[in-house]
Formats: C-alpha cells, structure tokens, sequence
C-alpha cells in the first residue's frame, strides 16, 4: 500500500472546473431530448384551441384518420382516465372537454409515420367551437360578478401578509400603481420527449424536464397507471427558466406511445412552444411607503393582482412570493401586503426564475428612490439605513439568520467601477446601435441602484428532499465515484456541482455523475435557487457516510496517508435522502418561519437613452451578489450574466403581447431577445458569506440576477429621462411621451382586490 | 457533399437542409430553436459561407459542400474553438453551443483577430439564452489567441 502523499485533486469546491458535458455540446455530439430518435419511431402533433374561450361543440376526427401515415388520432374521449394535472391543483384536463380556456389548449393529438404528416393531419382535425367572450383583465375576473372559469371560482390564491400595525401612519408616505408585462422563458431548446411503450404495459419516458418526479406523479395517474410502470429518463435539456416545471407533452407522448404500441416522439415548434408552456405571471401593483423624515422606513402597504391564465400552474406559491418578499430586504416594522392570483382566459403562466419576488421587486423598487425623492436623500443611502441585518425580521415576521449581508451588498455594489463615457464616434455603441440613428445629440446618460431577495429551497412546510446514490468503486487501480440523483441538469450546473463535491468529500480524482432517472428516489425540481443546497447536499452527506465506511476500513491510519483505492476490494454504496430544516406552513396573516433561508443581490444598471427615439443602450451592469460560497466561480458568474441577460429583457424588451388572449407575437422575430449586441459588460462582484446550513455554504445563485436586475435598469432609464416609467417592459413610447400604464381600477394599496371598482 | 462525404438524399417537398441533416443524415448537432432564422442554432457553413440551415431548402444543396459542426473535432481531439468554448465556461445548457461554434469559425476564417465589436456584430445573429454572452465572447478571444 502507498504511503506516498496523493497528488493534489483538480476541480474540488472553490475552483473553476470546466464542465464535464461542455466538451460533446462543442461538438454536437451531446443528445437533446429533441435528438432522439429510435426504429419504427411515430411523430406526435397536437391540435390546439384557436379561441381564450369557447365550448367544444363536437370534434370530427375522421379526415386526419383516414389520412395516409396516420396512425391515431386521440380526443378526451379516448382518455384513459378524466384525471386532471397540475403542478399545486389538479385542475388541468388532458385534452380540453367541452371547454376552452385559453388560446393554444390541447384539444386532441395524432401521431402519424413522420413529423409533417402529423403537422397536416392536426390540422384536419376538425374542431367546432361555440367562442365565449374571454375574461383577460385579472381584475375583472376576481370581481363577484365575473363568470366563473373554474367550477371554484377565479381566485387561484389569496396571500395576507399583516405585520405590525397594518394601518401604520408616517411622516412622509409615496404611492404607485405598477404593471408587469408577460415574459417568456424562451428557452432555446423546445419541448420534447420520446416516449417507449414497455411489455409490461408501461411506459418509458426520454424527456427533457425540470423535476423527473412531479412529472411522473402526475403522467400515472393520468394514463391510470401505477408509478411502478411509467419510468422517466432525463434526456438533454436546452434551457428550462422555470418553463419545463410544468407538464406540457409529457401525458400526450406517454398516451400515444400506448396507444400505438410504437415509439412516439414529440417536439414543439418554437410557435407551439409559445403556446405549448406556461410564461411569467404579468401583474398589477398598488404600493404604498411610509418612512420618518430621517429615511427610516414605517410601513409598506400593497395591494398585488398576478394573472394566473387559463390554469393553476405554480400560482399559489408565486403569490405567496409576491406577498412574502413584498417589502424588499429592509427592515419594515408594519405593513400589508395582499396578493391574489387570478384564473383568465390568457395563457396559463407558472415559474419563471425568480418567481414572484421579480414582480414585486420591480414596485417597492420603484417606490424606494420615490421615497428617497421625497426625502431629498441619496437613494444609496436610504437603502443602507434601512437594510436587513442580521436578527432582524422580514414582514412575514421571519428573522433572517446565517447570512444576510444586504447592507454590505449595496454599498459594494454601489462602489464596483463606473463604465467610460459613451464613445461619440462610434453610433453603434449608441442606442439603436447598428441601426445607426444617432450621433448622441438626444442621448442621456443615468446611473441607479436596486436590491431584492427571495428565498432559496421550497418554502411553507413542503416536504423538500433530495436524494443521492455515492459508489465508490475501484477501476484498473483507481477510484473511482458513481454519483446517482435524479437533479436535472438544464444548463445550470448541477452536473458540476455533484462532481466537485464528490471530489472534494471523497478526496477522489475521477467522479461520474449518472444520468438522471426515477430509479432513485426525487431530487425536487431545479428552480427555486434549491439544487446546490439540496443535491449538492444529498451528495455531500452521501459522501459523508462513504468517508465513515473508507475510515473504518483504514482501521486506524490517515486515510490522507493511503491510496484510497486499496480499499475497495468491495465497493461501498451509500443512499441518502437529505432534508433541509422544516419550514412552517403559511398562518392567515402569514406570520411565522415559512421559509428555509434567503439570497439577496444588488445591481446597479448605467443606461444612455435616446429621448428623441426613446432607445436604450444599457452600458454596464454592475453586481454584488451573495452566493454563500462560490463552488465554482466561473459557474456562477455564468449564472449572474445569464439571469441579468434575463433581467435586462424583462426591463426593455421581452413582452408576449396579447390581445383578447390572443398571443400576437409566437415567434423570436417578433418576441426580442437580447443577443450580443444588447448586452453590456457586466461587472460581478461574489460576496461569499457560507450559511452554515448549506453544503460548503453554498447558497445557490440560479434567481437573484433576475430579481433587481430590472429594476436597477428602469431606474437608470428614469434617472436619465425624469420619466416615471411604472411599467415593464420600457417600451420608446413610455420614454418619448411619458406614456404611464394604468389599470382603470381604483385601489388603494392594501385593499383587498376581490372588490375594486372602475375609475 | 457533408462533412466531406458525398452523401444522397432524396430532397423532400418544403424541407429544410437542417430537417434533411438531422432526420435523413444522422447528424442532430445542428439544432431547430427558432425555424425562421432568428437564432442561429442551426449554422453550417456552405461552401464556406455561413448559413442558417433552416432557411436553406435541402434541394438547394445539392453539389454543394455542407459542413456542420460534427464536422470540426472529435471527442479527445476539439476544435480550438471548441476548447475555447470549454475553457472558458461558455456552455450552459448547450442548445446554441453549435451554432456560435460553427459561427465563430466562420469569423475567424475572415477575421483572425476580431474585435469585441466586430466579434458582437458577427455574433449578434446567434441566440443564447443562459450565459449572458460574457463568456461567450471571452471565449471567442481565447480562441482568435489560439489561432496565432
């Protein structure tokens, strides 16, 4: 046995490892849902309602049937069970039964011998449909008098936070009305799945998803069969945002792949994906702020309306968000804060990074440098007297503990370096870039900071775990780690995450993670900022428990001191589910520990703006973000780029237009992304403060960049232009004319919205 | 000719040299994000010049040379581009990752030593929707200095 000191491990926590999948997805080589493929494989298409409302009359499947390469065609009626999915209500039919509720739902499915005859035999699917007036104003729809979309009524949820004395008067108090617009996930990779019928009877499922497990709670029981026979393999995911948490063609693959007795393949077209997922929640906020004359803040009052869409989705808990981070990372000894949820006949809207704390971080935002305004003080500054500290409460009467450096995150931020004045010689660093439209004559420049806060994990008593499967083996000599979960890797790193922890805990060189699968218990999902805390975790107890075993069999020498490998004459397996600290449930005034811990960011946003045309070049974008830990630092500011990228689309150009529930825009010529040219540099600063729950107190970082980002952004644009610019995205004419957005309704921030009237 | 390999196909009715890639050809590196030309997923080069398979009609490369990404490293051996890529922690979840592949390929042919703004105005027609372009744009950098 060696006793030579072993050779220093490469990509352990804290260092840049480069991913293990980079190299095939270089190459091409690496397999997207979208890519598979297998012999005597059927395409799927679905039939979509044209109409946000409508009874179903009567369907005539017979011309798509009797089209040549048609293999099925399957209605409601043909549905195995009447179950109903849903992420938190159960509330969403298969295929539409005798009801529409809004543009784009499925209303039927072929499959047929190759993807062109499926397109063209849905469309011969002929579908009559009585339309109905559609209910699109949220508002409308939560009033007593609205037609009820659901047999419960429109209200989805309904959060009260009250703290303090919820009619709390101040020296100096500042309103807004606020508005969000629908923003899409956009991720390039489409929905897709191929499902394989098993002999069983059951069914395995390739797919590309965010939480491999929820997916499967709610195929089996739709399709009527046990979990036992429906398996789902994570395929390669292209992106996900929060967009893939939901089922989309996961039912309708495993229904035709039983169906036909054939392998059947779905993928969305990037029109149908618009119509195919669900988007972020657009909303309506009324916000009011008291502070003393010194710039201590009061009370914060404010009424939210988030417009759930035709179905549920993940609306409860974007509303409780909305309502529970409310009020920002400050210290607000009062406030009410009321947000509902409301079904429409728009599109179903659900996660989105950031869920929730997005909407409501762009208004108290908002509110912030209006306050400071009123009080003539630096907008830094009235942030930094009133940021949380450690001990102190947010409204939902949660003391933040562990880390929470808010105050530190601000004035970091605010310090990180200024970009260079505008290069007047070259028009296309001026707004409108390569358009070329200005030499600068309307150009304005301004500068603003924001900060916001969500929490990390599921919240409110939800059963969050994670399980991990470590073996530790020895091949030709080696060691080598075999890490199971069934964490899906959508881009954002997990993959690296489980390595450099094996790594790391193991003191092992060569780790392997597996594909992802249900033959081990769920990781949750990917969204909420929770798989580093979670599966990264999961990982590091597993590989704590491998270590116990490697120890005893030392049997008394520093494992440190021998060749790991000469002690797997046996492998050693370890399984571990890993729970974080139980949260409680939410009370009627949501007043009590409901959530695990908090992430926090700042932002600071330098625009020029063209007041002539009403076009924006962000410059730079600086951050201080607290990350807990950095496991991989070069990760993570990918992560911070990324979600500002995000950020920054919501701020000045992402918006999936509707009308009458209408999508006017299905399309990336129409719905803009940002691409190279409207990204400026961004300045990152990580702010590493381990919180001493999570693995190597690492935080998790997938969401802030999201949350203040836009806001630090339209305040810019506000500071260069004295507009008010209560609404997002910024659009030329907000800026030209000053155009601001507002509901028809009159609320006083705090009311309940259930009964507003017009005016 | 594809990859340098003279291949036959029957150029279906309406469809795409990327359909005719990925589902007659095998070769799914190319990827179908946007079907309109907006995102650049589906880059090749044909004969030399920079395309975005999806608007090109499979008929239309008929005795021409298609090359796709699969085309430009193997698995232990990537492209400098590609290692790039890598190295400089530009892939996310990867969907776009061919394209700006193939795409920075294409520049660099033309403009060894490209600068940001040459490199954002050459790139500025490929899509991604994770990274934020940062690293992407570090990467093609570290690429052009590979080349010297």
């Amino acid at each position: 046995m060696s006793v030579a000191a072993r050779p220093r491990l490469r990509g352990v926590v804290g260092e840049s490892a480069p991913r293990s999948d980079a190299p095939p997805k270089t190459l091409g080589s690496f397999l997207y849902a979208s890519d598979l493929a297998r012999d005597g494989m059927l395409h799927g298409a679905t039939v979509r309602s044209p109409h946000a409302r409508a009874r179903i009359v009567g369907i005539d499947v017979s011309a798509a049937r009797a089209m040549p390469g048609v293999v099925a065609v399957l209605t409601a009626a043909d549905l195995p069970t009447r179950e109903k999915f849903g992420l938190m209500r159960l509330d969403q039919p298969v295929l539409a039964d005798g009801v529409v509720r809004y543009c784009g739902e499925p209303v039927a499915l072929v499959a047929a011998e190759d993807a062109e005859r499926a397109r063209l035999a849905a469309q011969a699917v002929r579908v009559a449909y009585e339309p109905l007036p559609p209910l699109t104003d949220p508002v409308a729809a939560l009033q007593p008098e609205a037609p009820r979309l659901h047999d419960e009524g429109n209200v989805i949820e309904d959060v009260r936070v009250v703290h303090g004395d919820p009619a709390a008067t101040a020296d100096v108090v500042v309103e807004g009305e606020y508005e969000i617009g629908m923003q899409d996930q956009a991720a390039l990779g489409p929905e897709a799945g191929l499902a394989i019928p098993d002999p069983d009877g059951g069914v395995t499922l390739h797919i590309a998803t965010q939480w491999l497990h929820e997916d499967l709670r709610q195929i089996a029981v739709c399709l009527g069969l046990p979990e036992e026979k429906v398996r789902l393999v994570l395929a390669g995911v292209g992106g996900a945002f929060g967009a893939r948490e939901d089922v989309t063609l996961q039912i309708h693959a495993c229904l035709l792949a039983l169906a036909t007795r054939r392998p059947v393949r779905m993928v969305y077209g990037r029109e149908e994906s618009f119509y195919g997922h669900v988007h972020r929640h657009p909303a309506r906020l009324w916000y009011e702020h008291g502070a003393t004359r010194d710039g201590t803040l009061v009370f914060v009052r404010a009424t939210i309306v988030l417009d759930g869409g035709g179905y549920a989705s993940s609306s409860p808990a974007v509303v409780a968000n909305a309502a529970c981070f409310g009020a920002g990372p400050y210290r607000v000894p009062n406030a009410l804060i009321h947000a509902v949820g409301a079904y429409t006949n728009n599109p179903p809207t659900g996660a989105m990074r950031g869920f929730g704390a997005v909407q409501s971080c762009f208004a108290y935002e908002a509110q912030m440098d209006k306050l400071a305004a009123a009080l003539r003080m630096d907008p830094v500054a009235l942030r930094m007297r009133n940021a949380l500290q450690d001990g102190d409460r947010i409204v939902t009467d949660q003391p933040v503990v562990g880390s929470e450096p808010v105050a530190e995150l601000v004035r970091r931020c605010a310090d990180l370096p200024l970009p260079g004045p505008a290069a007047a010689d070259d028009p296309v660093a001026m707004p409108g870039g390569v358009g070329n439209i200005t030499r600068g004559e309307g150009v304005r420049r301004g500068t603003a900071l924001a900060a916001g806060f969500k929490n990390v994990c599921y919240s409110h008593a939800f059963d969050d775990f994670s399980t991990a499967r470590v073996r530790l083996v020895r091949e030709r000599g080696e060691a080598v780690a075999y890490v199971l979960t069934a964490a899906a890797e959508v881009g954002q790193g997990i993959v690296l995450v489980c390595e450099q922890v094996a790594r790391t805990a193991l003191g092992v060189q060569r780790v392997v993670v597996e594909t992802p699968d249900t033959s081990i218990g769920s990781a949750g999902s990917s969204s909420a900022s929770r798989q580093t805390w979670m599966t990264g975790g999961a990982v590091l107890a597993a590989c704590t428990e491998v270590t116990a075993e490697l120890v005893r069999r030392a049997a008394g020498r520093r494992l440190e001191d021998l060749d790991i490998a000469a002690l797997l004459d046996e492998p050693i397996e370890r399984l571990v589910t890993h729970r974080h600290r139980p949260t409680e449930p939410r009370n009627a005034t949501t007043q009590n520990d409901g959530h695990v811990a908090f992430l926090f960011a700042a932002h600071r946003a330098t625009v020029d703006v063209d007041v002539e045309t009403g076009l924006v070049k962000v410059v730079q974008v600086a951050t201080s973000q607290d990350v807990g830990r950095a496991i991989n630092p070069v990760a993570v500011v990918g992560q911070l780029e990324g979600g500002i990228a995000q950020g920054l689309g919501l701020a000045v150009m992402e918006e999936l237009q509707l009308r009458d529930g209408q999508v006017r825009n299905a399309s990336f010529t129409d719905y803009l992304l940002p691409t190279m040219l409207d990204m400026p540099p961004v300045v990152c600063d990580l702010v590493e403060h381990p919180h001493p729950d999570a693995p190597y107190g690492a935080k998790g970082v997938g969401e802030p960049p999201t949350i203040s980002s836009t806001p630090a952004i339209v305040a810019a644009i506000r500071a260069a232009t004295g507009r008010e610019l209560n609404r997002v995205p910024v659009r030329p004419d907000d800026i030209v004319f000053g155009t601001v957005a507002r509901s028809g309704w009159r609320i006083r921030a705090g009311d309940d919205p259930r009964r507003a009237a017009r005016g | 000719m594809v990859n340098g390999t003279p291949r036959e196909i029957e150029a279906r009715e309406h469809e795409s040299l990327l359909t005719a890639l990925r589902e007659q050809l095998g070769l799914p590196g190319s990827k179908d994000a946007c079907e309109q030309g907006e995102c650049g997923s589906c880059s090749v080069l044909v004969d030399g010049e920079l395309v975005c398979s999806c608007l090109m009609l499979s008929g239309a490369a008929a005795e021409r040379d298609v090359r796709t990404v699969e085309s430009f490293g193997t698995d232990g051996a990537l492209h400098p581009v590609q290692q790039a890529f890598v190295d400089a922690g530009a892939v996310q979840c990867g969907f776009c990752t061919p394209g700006f592949v193939v795409s920075t390929i294409a520049l660099l042919q033309r403009n060894p030593e490209p600068t940001d703004p040459e490199i954002k105005e050459a790139l500025a027609g490929n899509i991604c929707r994770c990274t934020g372009y940062g690293k992407i744009l570090e990467a093609v950098h570290r690429a052009a200095g590979s080349h010297r």
